[in-house]
């Protein structure tokens, strides 16, 4: 019924819209993707022919149309159509790109938030004394100068199920010198001297929801400092496909991405500080901390030179994404400790293109 | 050096033991200190006015010493040992009229030394954990210590024998239980005996001394961190408290109400304080940075990245906007500088003003582009 009814009613449009043709033309245009449209118009028969694709008046929009069933078709012919010019348009622009060969001017850049980042005024000249100085005599510059060798304490939030247990002990694959410890209910405040008076200098605790690692709490012995992340899209090793055999335990390279910030600089060498100076080459393990956004990517792979140029990677599992929430001096103690930075939502990232890291 | 000094408005101690000295008016930042040995037994922790005309700045450091550094010649002219460093870093640190200094250690030792001899004149005993003690402004001789499990007490230095007001402990909770005492910080308000503290247990208590009441007559809270700063706004009537979280509060003290919050920190609260005469609030802290706030619309005016983690801070009285020298030096550099125009400007008095405006502009441009290039 409704289909033998539209298109005598758009016949009847049609109609009215013949002595309106100019106007139309503006309409059409003024919505931005007018060229097809005016050129059917143009061609004046053709549209007599299918009343559908008959131009509609200049305020028209598809979503005035009432009937669920016609709005959609004629929304999806919309959608083809500007689809339609938007091939052509790239093909005539590849098309002169082609014809002017060597001359064709240089491809845009997209624009990503990234690449327009506001600038940050605490990004780290290296050149920069105090800073280096700063760096030179903080809480890991132990680690930097070769004195202490790390010593992981992986433990979780109380009574651990599921993904998390499994999640800490391949975490104890990757990080050298890790040691995994049920939690057995005891507080991190009491657990933290014995760590120290066992020689550990990382303290990593795994919190979860339900039965899915959530957050990490990575925490610097004897004196600090602190980081809090949010964990998120943990990938186990079961989970990945095409990935590598279990790693060895050769020590792995460590590889940190778009740290530049004055934090940022400290969360790397907090990374940093996770894993033995002398990575073992013969192992060919890298694990990468990546920063884009503030989002910190962690993955495992394993490596092989195939030729002078080709270069063969595997992944081995686990991948898994932080953020960090809040980064505190000393060690932990959310209840009177001092932040050195803590995430303030709504504040800190109204603006999308100033990044923290 | 000498000029640098003279600039700058706002001064800033730091983690890395240097000076820092902020001119806000030029948007520039200046190190005071010798680069080639900084270190981090240098920290400063306190700094304070060696005198009422502001011509000279005291630093606490960690290892126990006090520097004095002369703002006309913006060099350390003097270094003391006042106390060891088992003794613990200095919490507070003041100048007395006669040129002796007044020292306070964590340990609770608060001491007075004269300029002539190595021993101190006056000490007593403030007992364990000391987190602050601080001057009158109105009256030198009187002094507030508090620290944790150690509540506020005034002292006269006049008469060490005793404190002349002890805090009372809070009231038993409903639950009969005890409540601790942690003073993280202390002022006096003007015109007025009143004390007004800020507790590591995010309360805010106003203590008055003149009556028989040894409890807070105002008890406030603040949000659920501690609280680690405080400041007395020209104003009246009001305070503002920063948190290790680096929340700023403007809070009421008539009713104890929240007026409003200054936002942008980032990190901990290490120092608060307000300007003498401008709605302006300065606060510094482990974020590095340097903020400026307006107390009128709570807006920031002001952000300068310092690179290190700043300990203390303090204003000059003088108007933080205005470029100019520093007092008694500033007059004379300006007349210099219009008698060599006299001759140039002699024919255009009327518009003398903006032609003096846009000199003083010029070696500003220079300045930055200096600064660009040694960043």
């Amino acid at each position: 019924m409704e289909f033998t009814e539209v298109p005598v009613n758009q016949q009847s449009k049609a109609k009215k819209k013949k002595n309106k043709a100019p106007k139309m033309k503006r309409g059409a245009s003024q919505e931005g993707d007018g060229e097809k449209v005016g050129l059917e118009t143009e061609g004046g028969d053709a549209k007599k022919m299918k009343p559908e694709t008959a131009t509609f008046p200049p305020t028209f929009s598809v979503s005035e149309i009432k009937n669920k069933q016609r709005r959609h078709l004629m929304f999806m012919k919309f959608k083809q159509e500007r689809r339609k010019q938007k091939m052509q348009l790239r093909k005539k622009r590849q098309k002169e790109r082609e014809a002017l060969g060597d001359k064709a001017p240089p491809k845009e850049v997209p624009k990503t938030i990234e690449n327009q980042r506001v600038y940050d005024e605490t990004t780290v000249d290296p050149e920069d004394e105090e800073v280096a100085f700063d760096e030179g005599t903080d809480e890991f510059s132990a680690y930097f100068q070769g004195l202490t060798n790390p010593k992981v304490l992986i433990t979780t939030s109380d009574r651990p199920r599921g993904k998390t247990v499994k999640f800490c002990e391949q975490l104890a694959t990757v990080i050298p010198n890790a040691h995994v410890y049920y939690r057995r209910g005891l507080a991190l405040k009491r657990i933290i001297p014995q760590c120290i008076s066992r020689n550990f200098t990382y303290l990593m605790v795994v919190n979860e929801d339900r039965h899915v690692p959530n957050g990490l709490v990575l925490c610097h012995l004897p004196d600090g400092p602190t980081a809090h992340f949010k964990v998120s899209s943990v990938r186990l090793r079961k989970e990945i496909k095409r990935r590598g055999k279990d790693p060895t335990e050769h020590y792995p390279e460590v590889i940190l991405n778009n740290f530049t910030t004055r934090l940022g600089h400290t969360i790397g060498r907090l990374f940093a500080a996770l894993f033995p100076q002398d990575p073992q080459f013969v192992g060919r393990q890298v694990a990468t901390f990546h920063n884009q956004r503030d989002f910190i990517f962690f993955r495992f792979h394993r490596y092989i030179f195939k030729n002078e140029k080709k270069v063969g990677i595997q992944e081995l599992g686990p991948r898994f994404t932080l953020k960090l929430r809040s980064l505190q001096k000393g060690t932990f103690d959310s209840k009177f400790g001092e932040y050195e930075w803590v995430l303030k939502r709504h504040e800190m990232d109204a603006c999308r293109r100033k990044f923290q890291l | 050096m000498e000029e640098r000094a003279r600039l700058c408005s706002v001064w800033l101690g730091s983690e890395t033991g240097i000076l820092k000295g902020v001119s806000v008016a030029r948007k520039q930042a200046f190190n005071f200190c010798n680069s080639s040995h900084l270190s981090r037994d240098q920290e400063v922790r306190v700094l304070a006015w060696a005198d009422p005309d502001e011509s000279e700045l005291l630093l606490g450091s960690v290892d126990g010493s006090v520097k004095t550094f002369s703002l006309e010649k913006g060099v350390f002219t003097d270094t003391r040992r006042c106390g060891d460093a088992q003794d613990g870093c200095f919490t507070g640190l003041g100048a007395l009229p006669g040129g002796a200094l007044l020292t306070c250690v964590e340990r609770g030792v608060v001491r007075v030394w004269r300029e002539d001899k190595s021993e101190p004149v006056t000490e007593l005993n403030a007992g364990a954990n000391v987190c602050r003690m601080r001057q009158s402004p109105v009256n030198a001789q009187r002094v507030a210590t508090g620290g944790k499990e150690n509540g506020l007490k005034l002292w006269d230095l006049e008469r060490p024998g005793g404190p002349v007001f002890t805090a009372k402990n809070l009231r038993d909770d409903w639950l009969d239980l005890r409540r601790p005492h942690w003073v993280r910080d202390m002022a006096f308000i003007p015109d007025s005996d009143k004390v007004v503290t800020c507790t590591g247990h995010h309360q805010v208590h106003v203590f008055d001394p003149s009556t028989p009441q040894r409890r807070p007559v105002l008890e406030a809270e603040f949000g659920e961190y501690p609280l680690t700063a405080l400041a007395l706004p020209a104003a009246g009537g009001a305070v503002v408290v920063g948190n290790t979280h680096g929340q700023v509060a403007v809070l009421d003290l008539r009713k104890g109400l929240v007026r409003g919050a200054l936002k942008g920190l980032a990190g901990g609260v290490r120092a608060l304080q307000c300007h003498a005469s401008a709605p302006l609030v300065a606060s510094c802290g482990l974020d590095r940075f340097l903020r400026v706030h307006s107390l009128d619309d709570r807006t920031l005016q002001h952000k300068v990245y310092l690179k290190s983690r700043l300990n203390c801070l303090l204003l000059s009285r003088r108007p933080l906007e205005e470029a100019g020298a520093g007092p008694g030096a500033g007059p004379g550099e300006v007349k210099e500088e219009q008698d060599e125009d006299d001759e140039v400007w002699a024919a255009m008095e009327q518009v003398e003003e903006e032609a003096g405006k846009r000199k003083a502009e010029e070696p500003e441009t220079q300045k930055k582009t200096k600064k660009k290039k040694k960043k």
